[in-house]
């Protein structure tokens, strides 16, 4: 019999085929323990037929669009699960949109978009998986993208 | 092709078609940038020249090159003198240089400012350097020149010497001549060696640019070679700047293995880069290529504004 690491949920979101090793940093981007109100399961480093993987359950959260765009930047394998009632009601694969606006901050501490002016960072995403992003501004590469997720 | 209304940000914003199509419109420009021939295309335009960083050549230049098409300039060579001093961000003195003028050329230290600059202005907007990043006019000065000189650049041999790491002009050089076919070898000290995005652009071009430090081996069969100054301005770390400042230094005895074709190109100011005793050689171009600054922005200012020659 198999054992059941994860609990079912009743209402929320499944993020599964999480790159292994990135489910802290997708926690991070759902603003969590910070905006704990429900249930959070993680397991990390799962045995799957495509390799390890991480997987997040959130517990009565569908989550929005810029969530699943973040997600992407990280995660670019991940599928997205919204439970309801126990049952798998929507199931999409994340992607990148061809730009990112007002989620990824410039590394570049000389970049325009990092001073007082009234714009929002913008990125050009010229690679979905693994994740490349230029700067509209600058034309700068991050070198970590996680890190500078707002 | 139609150019009225664009925006020159980045040379990357250009096909190798349109830059040609630039060029050829400088090569039409030389003549009455010069004075020998009077043109008034752009007469009742206003340019609004915004220096936010000191400059020489470039603003210089953009003036002249609006005087010459008989247009006038407005606008300041020192920002301390502006409402930014007074915590105005770039978004509002954009908008209001756009509503006192037809076309804005600005230089600022902040990367992406004439990116930024565009969005906020309907009149086009031409970069005129922004920090260490991009300086698309000085990139079509540096291609005209190459092609006057040596009647095409394909196949060229282009030494790119000096620090290849912070300079601004030699970024988009080396993108521009790979969009050429040039053969390109980047020459400088170890700790200012060519990004590698810059490098992997060029490899997507179809380049094969070499890294070396050996100056005097590189130049040996060189058509061009394109000296840059090692900024101060541009340096984190003082004492990164002391250990290799005055690594490179271009001079008679070097160039006595070198091709007697080989020009010497410079985006200037020099400063200790290149012996004055080079001067008064043939190799010297970087005259020339300065006063070929004109004839581009000319070009570029009579595209943009729609003039008709």
């Amino acid at each position: 019999m198999k054992e059941l690491k994860i609990p079912l949920i009743n209402n929320g979101t499944v993020i599964d085929h999480i790159t292994s090793g990135n489910a802290l940093k997708v926690l991070r981007i759902l603003g969590i323990p910070e905006n704990l109100s429900s249930t959070v399961s993680v397991a990390i480093n799962v045995k799957s037929h495509l390799g390890n993987k991480d997987i997040v359950k959130v517990e009565n959260r569908e989550l929005e669009t810029s969530e699943v765009d973040k997600i992407a930047l990280i995660a670019p394998k991940a599928t997205i699960n919204i439970i309801r009632n126990y049952e798998v009601a929507e199931k999409h694969k994340v992607e990148l949109p061809s730009e990112i606006i007002g989620i990824v901050n410039c590394s570049n501490p000389t970049c325009v978009s990092n001073y007082n002016e009234p714009v929002k960072s913008r990125f050009k995403v010229i690679n979905k998986d693994p994740p490349q992003i230029i700067c509209y501004y600058c034309e700068r590469e991050p070198e970590d993208i996680s890190e500078r997720i707002i | 092709m139609n150019f009225q209304g664009r925006d020159i940000i980045s040379i990357k914003d250009f096909s190798k078609n349109e830059i040609n199509f630039i060029l050829k419109n400088a090569e039409k420009m030389v003549e009455y940038a010069k004075g020998k021939n009077y043109i008034d295309i752009l007469k009742g335009k206003i340019l609004s020249s915004l220096f936010f960083e000191p400059s020489t050549r470039t603003r210089l230049s953009f003036e002249s090159s609006m005087n010459r098409l008989g247009g006038r300039v407005i606008g300041f060579a020192d920002p301390t003198a502006t409402s930014q001093k007074k915590g105005e961000s770039l978004a509002d003195t954009i908008r209001m240089a756009d509503s006192y003028s037809d076309v804005i050329v600005i230089r600022h230290p902040q990367e992406g400012a004439a990116r930024l600059a565009a969005e906020f202005a309907e009149a086009p907007v031409l970069n005129a350097g922004d920090g260490a990043g991009r300086h698309p006019t000085q990139c079509l000065l540096d291609l005209f020149t190459i092609k006057s000189e040596k009647k095409k650049i394909e196949g060229k041999n282009i030494v790119l010497l000096g620090d290849l790491k912070y300079g601004r002009t030699v970024h988009s050089l080396a993108y521009a001549l790979s969009l050429y076919g040039a053969n390109l070898t980047f020459v400088s000290p170890d700790s200012l060696k060519m990004p590698t995005e810059v490098l992997n652009e060029c490899e997507e071009l179809g380049a094969q640019p070499r890294n070396t430090s050996n100056l005097e081996k590189s130049i040996k069969n060189a058509d061009v070679l394109y000296v840059t100054r090692i900024q101060k301005e541009r340096f984190p770390d003082a004492e990164e700047y002391n250990q290799v400042v005055g690594a490179y230094k271009v001079d008679k005895n070097l160039l006595k293995n070198s091709r007697r074709d080989l020009v010497i190109m410079h985006p200037l100011p020099r400063v200790t880069e290149i012996n004055p005793e080079i001067d008064k050689t043939t190799h010297a171009l970087y005259f020339k290529q300065a006063f070929n600054g004109v004839p581009v922005r000319m070009a570029l200012l009579s595209l943009v504004l729609g003039g008709k020659k």
